[in-house]
């Protein structure tokens, strides 16, 4: 690794917000021109800091939501009601504002355009952020490696990248995906609301042995739940890798 | 927890919820600045209990006064790190090795023979 | 020097009555170390251990008997959050101690859960310290270190042990579990000594 990559990793880059879009009512995306950097691996994270006039500073982490590129990276962040840091991402920053990040941060979730197998993605809630890096990496390399992906979601309301995921099913070509909603789905949705189950996940995952690469993201309660059904069904916990947001006291879920 | 993040935890059954402990995924920023690189993949042996694991997979309480990395079998801390403004503190006194892949050069391996 | 972003104030407010370097919540943080320890009541002890290996001990009921304060004291965490006017009931620590035989200088604290903390012992006398099991009107949450807290509101939080089982009484100063980690040694508020070498 480049000297100079590895130092420009570890210290606080400014970061300027080029535009803002919303995804859904409590999520929004935040394109970043951050001159000088390198790209990243689909799945890591940064660290961004605020610091106040008076040089009060508060930091959290972040997925990175958009594929591996030069000059510029995105963020989709959820607000955290209460939360530090997330309702100014979600609620006042604006094309121009000007932030800090630190990174890209963390190799273990990460996928490789390289990486042959087929892979597994286990979205709950805003854990589909680092998995959507994934697919739009994927794309971005031509990728043929085919991918699926079970997303957890409340409500329709609350899936964040909808339009995207459909039109990713339709053109991407390998690119699989299946909602389970827990409170409220669509009308002539064929299975009431509840929550992602064994017979979800055999039906819409790779069978284990395929021995897919899975990824799994989101609170942690949910992916304690989805690493057991998938460890059930036969995957190795070694081809699982997980990241898990939250919940403690004032510590933000990464969106 | 927000209402939202209870919410969300209750909508999935889980065996045993992180009780304040978020994966070692989240310690990588703060440890790549000490170890300049990242840490996640590397394999570290708990002096408690001897398993040996990626960092990822670790339990990291990052709500206390430092950072505390424990292992997520036996519980045991295995290191701790305290930011200050312009240094840091890392205690490892809970890993028996740290494990760090790096790039093969040809002729590397030093034994002391 | 740190870019400054607009509209960004964070929850904190800042104040100059505090302490160097501290800014002033409402809230009251939940910090841990750890897993917050689940405690049977029945099996609860506290228990005072002299350098001479001297034992007294006290069960709730026991600890629940003794006289007891009311304080309201300020509370000086590391992490630079204070919370002021904070109220507490709990039995002083001088009491506890009122019949141990001892000529040590030093006490480590030693909490459920494996937590450990150092302090001068005369730290822990003289109205400075409580075993503190009521915050606020109400018996202290678990996550605030309920059912029995260490608390010395003189020194940064990190010394008010939660979850606390124990004192010991030594000869020579054995630094705890943030003091063994880089934290400072006394960690007085009002002279920052928030880290070793402060």
């Amino acid at each position: 690794m480049a000297r100079a990559a590895v130092q420009r990793r570890l210290t606080w880059q400014p970061a300027t917000v080029a535009q803002v879009r919303t995804e859904t009512s409590s999520a929004r995306s935040i394109v970043l021109d951050v001159p000088g950097w390198p790209g990243h691996l689909a799945g890591q994270h940064v660290d961004v800091r605020l610091t106040a006039e008076d040089g009060y500073s508060a930091q959290r982490s972040y997925s990175i939501a958009s594929a591996p590129e030069l000059d510029r990276l995105e963020l989709t962040v959820q607000r955290v009601p209460g939360g530090e840091v997330s309702p100014y991402l979600t609620d006042i920053a604006e094309a121009g504002d000007r932030i800090e990040i630190r990174g890209p941060v963390g190799g273990y979730f990460a996928w490789r355009p390289e990486s042959v197998e087929p892979v597994l993605l286990v979205a709950g809630g805003s854990g589909i952020v680092p998995l959507m890096s994934m697919i739009r990496g994927r794309a971005a390399a031509n990728s043929r490696v085919p991918f699926r992906l079970a997303y957890s979601a409340r409500t329709p309301d609350d899936v964040i990248y909808a339009q995207e995921l459909s039109r990713r099913v339709r053109d991407d070509r390998g690119v699989d995906v299946a909602f389970a909603y827990t409170r409220g789905t669509p009308p002539g949705w064929p299975r009431p609301p509840g929550r992602l189950d064994a017979a979800l996940l055999a039906e819409v995952g790779w069978p284990a042995d395929f021995i897919p690469a899975v990824f799994v993201c989101g609170p942690t309660g949910f992916v304690e739940a989805a690493a057991n059904l998938l460890v059930a069904q036969g995957h190795e916990p070694q081809r699982i890798r997980t990241e898990r947001f939250g919940p403690t006291g004032d510590r933000e879920a990464a969106a | 927890m927000t209402t939202d993040e209870r919410e969300a935890a209750q909508d999935f059954q889980a065996p045993r919820p992180g009780d304040g402990w978020v994966d070692g995924n989240e310690a990588a920023g703060i440890l790549q600045e000490i170890f300049t690189m990242d840490i996640t993949t590397a394999r570290g042996r708990c002096a408690g209990c001897g398993r040996v694991a990626p960092m990822a997979e670790t339990r990291v309480y990052d709500h206390a006064a430092g950072l505390v990395v424990r292992c997520p079998d036996c519980d045991a801390v295995l290191l701790t790190v305290i930011r200050a403004p312009d240094r840091a503190f890392l205690a490892a006194t809970g890993l028996t090795f740290l494990e760090v892949t790096l790039p093969e050069t040809a002729g590397s391996g030093f034994t002391g023979a | 020097m740190a870019i400054v972003t607009r509209g960004f104030t964070g929850r904190g407010r800042r104040d100059v009555d505090l302490p160097p370097g501290q800014y002033l919540t409402d809230d009251f943080p939940v910090l841990s170390a750890g897993p917050t320890p689940r405690l049977n009541l029945d099996n609860w002890q506290f228990t005072v251990t002299s350098e001479s290996g001297q034992r007294v001990s006290w069960t709730w009921s026991q600890l629940r008997a003794l006289p007891s304060e009311t304080v309201t004291v300020d509370l000086h965490c590391v992490t630079r959050w204070s919370k002021l006017g904070t109220r507490w009931e709990g039995v002083p620590v001088s009491t506890l101690l009122a019949d141990v035989d001892t000529a040590a200088d030093f006490a480590l604290v030693h909490s459920y859960g494996g937590y450990t903390t150092n302090l001068p012992l005369e730290d822990l006398l003289d109205g400075q310290a409580w075993v503190a099991y009521r915050y606020d009107g109400q018996e202290l949450a678990p996550q605030h270190g309920g059912p029995a807290r260490l608390l010395v509101p003189h020194l940064y939080l990190w010394k008010s042990a939660k979850w606390v089982r124990g004192i010991e009484l030594m000869h020579e100063d054995s630094p705890g579990f943030w003091e063994g980690a880089g934290y400072h040694n006394y960690g007085d508020p009002w002279r920052e000594q928030r880290y070793s070498g402060d």
